[in-house]
């Protein structure tokens, strides 16, 4: 054997193999993580899967019942009033976009980068945003209170001879949003491909096999094959760097370009962006350390690449520290009244428990990940994790409803409050991205199996010379 | 595989141990003479397509760029034909002509047009979707996506000559050789 551990006559394919993973000790041959992997689509599914599974439909189910009366009986349902014309839908909307940057900057930032990490949690974190973003999209179209004409957003030569607004930056979420939904797509389905392809040689069921072979379109590892998706998934990393960064910053710049307290700031598209990051790696790390003791893969996603992830956490998080610090110091800098008094009626109003909140759990948990300790334990990492998504829920909270609370003319003011509607919002769409995550983790494989070959493959070259 | 006169063959395929392997082996092919001959293998094998074929085209790149290109083109265009040309509509007296605010639909139409060419040329240069292909006839190619190195001879190379070509793979350290019909 030269450079890798392969024995000829162990990877006879009619050897029969057993496909549940529990029973196979990490095998660290090309052979073996490729069989590792997939037994997690093709395998028995653990317990957990199925409760998790069920508690998530049911959770959809919740999910379509409340947008299905919103879309029936209007958006009054919420407790929306003069001035708090955005509410839980546009916080949600902000919050389930920023979960999904954390996979595109994840896929082609660190691609870029060349971190060999990146391909421990790029496939299933690039499956996040797709459904992070799917369900992102809903709010905006339920918030429109005439979901039926949703379409009218799209520029198409119609017979009322009206065009989108282009100077509305409504219009161009519209435009960030759905490119990068596009893109996204794009990009997670060309690096599935081989995976794919290694299912189907693996399948034994004929409807599963046909399904693969399908998705698979003829994938059969040719040179030609590889050299194109090289240069397709570095060309899309490319693409996917600058797109990424623009979605949030155009969403910071719907509330940037309007002239409300606590809003009109220059600092808003990069703390959006570093924000976006910073919830979306919780969301990462979460997935990350449920997925390793879940399926049984420490060997695939081991406690540095999870050191790894948290210390990206810990550099975004303390970038979104500085953009608070940044809010209040605008304010005082700027010397108007109405932000003065949008920061004192945030930190000591009916608000007070958010905005601190929000401080206390952004900015102290990731204290402790300065310590290599904490940054190996899943289970810190997990409640360090659950913190920060909590804490980014709160702070988008905290700039929509509580900013549009206190505009300029004093006698507007008037106080949201969540009702029975609003809490549903919050909670069910969880629903809707977990039922889909579920999914995804049992038909296709979580990990990129090709790149973990590879860098099998180049660690053991390393380890020859 | 049982070798029938009758069927057209596509290749003599050879099974590798590794990818080391795989490449001495092709380089020994290019050696003696052979142009036609196509690695496959489960991962990505740094320097293969070079030594097999040296002047690979890849469409990617350009259709990238000419995708962002056109893109742009369009972004703009049509934000400057629906608020000037098909529909102008004076809001408090500026300009119909707006370009700062086009400039991030105009971005995002380009970046939406690169990436689907990309795509586009990711098809071209791999020729997929292709749901039959004669290597799938191979013993033993279900392992390529596992831990299975493969390379094969093409019939339509100059130099292939059945029993030597056999015997040229077999001599290089091959798992096992075999004829794959088309």
């Amino acid at each position: 054997m030269s450079t890798l551990d392969i024995v000829p006559g162990k990877s006879s394919p009619n050897e029969p193999q057993s496909l549940t993973v529990r029973q196979q000790p990490p095998d660290n041959t090309i052979g073996g993580v490729s069989d590792q992997i997939t037994a997690v689509s093709l395998g028995k599914a653990p317990l957990w899967w199925w409760i998790g599974l069920i508690c998530s439909v049911a959770l959809l189910g919740v999910f379509a019942f409340t947008l299905g009366s919103i879309a029936i009986r209007g958006t009054g349902l919420w407790n929306l009033s003069i001035p708090t014309i955005w509410a839980i839908d546009i916080a949600n909307l902000i919050f389930w976009i920023g979960i999904g940057h954390a996979g595109t900057f994840i896929s082609a930032f660190l691609l870029l980068l060349r971190f060999k990490w990146r391909g421990t949690f790029s496939r299933f974190a690039e499956a996040m945003t797709i459904f992070a973003l799917a369900t992102a999209g809903l709010f905006p179209l339920f918030h429109l209170g005439r979901i039926e004409y949703f379409y009218y957003l799209a520029p198409y030569p119609n017979t009322m001879w009206m065009n989108p607004q282009w100077r509305s930056p409504l219009i161009w979420d519209f435009f960030a949003i759905n490119t990068y939904l596009l893109i996204s797509l794009l990009f997670w389905f060309i690096d599935l491909i081989p995976d794919i392809a290694a299912l189907r040689d693996k399948a034994k069921a004929p409807v599963l096999k046909f399904f693969y072979n399908i998705l698979a379109m003829g994938w059969r590892g040719d040179m030609f094959h590889w050299e194109g998706l090289r240069k397709a998934a570095f060309t899309l990393a490319v693409i996917a760097t600058p797109l990424v960064i623009s979605v949030h910053s155009i969403v910071g710049l719907d509330f940037a370009v309007a002239i409300t307290p606590g809003w009109h700031h220059t600092i808003f598209p990069p703390f959006f962006v570093v924000g976006a990051i910073f919830s979306g790696m919780a969301m990462v790390i979460l997935f990350g350390v449920i997925l390793r003791s879940g399926f049984k893969l420490q060997n695939l996603i081991p406690l540095s690449h999870m050191d790894n992830a948290a210390k990206l956490l810990l550099l975004t998080g303390m970038l979104v520290v500085y953009g608070y610090l940044i809010e209040a110091f605008g304010a005082w800098f700027a010397d108007d009244a109405f932000e003065f008094a949008l920061v004192a009626n945030r930190s000591t109003g009916p608000f007070a428990p958010a905005f601190w909140g929000m401080i206390l759990l952004n900015a102290l948990p990731i204290q402790a990940l300065w310590f290599k300790s904490v940054r190996r334990s899943p289970t810190a990492l997990v409640v360090i994790a659950l913190c920060v998504l909590l804490g980014m829920w709160l702070e988008r909270f905290v700039i929509i409803p509580v900013s549009l609370s206190y505009p300029y003319l004093e006698s507007m003011w008037n106080v949201y409050t969540i009702g029975v509607w609003d809490f549903l919002t919050i909670i069910s769409p969880f629903g809707l991205f977990l039922t889909l995550m579920f999914i995804f983790i049992r038909i296709l494989p979580i990990i990129s199996i090709a790149e973990a070959k590879q860098h099998l493959a180049e660690e053991a070259e390393h380890a020859h010379q | 595989m049982p070798t029938n006169k009758a069927t057209p063959l596509y290749g003599i395929a050879a099974e590798f141990d590794d990818a080391d392997k795989l490449k001495q082996a092709a380089a020994a092919l290019r050696k003696a003479g052979y142009t036609e001959v196509r690695a496959f293998t489960p991962y990505w094998v740094e320097g293969l397509t070079e030594l097999l074929s040296p002047r690979t085209f890849n469409f990617v790149p350009y259709l990238a760029i000419g995708g962002l290109f056109l893109g742009l083109l369009a972004g703009f265009l049509l934000q400057y034909y629906t608020s000037v040309v098909s529909y102008p509509l004076n809001v408090g007296g500026r300009p119909l002509n707006s370009w700062p605010s086009f400039i991030l639909v105009t971005f995002e139409v380009g970046i939406l047009f690169a990436g689907v060419g990309t795509v586009l040329g990711f098809f071209l240069q791999t020729n997929l979707p292709l749901p039959y292909h004669p290597m799938f006839n191979a013993p033993r190619f279900e392992l390529a996506s596992r831990d299975g190195f493969f390379l094969c001879v093409e019939v339509t190379d100059k130099k292939f000559n059945l029993d030597k070509t056999k015997a040229l793979l077999q001599s290089l350290g091959s798992l096992n050789v075999s004829e794959v019909p088309c």
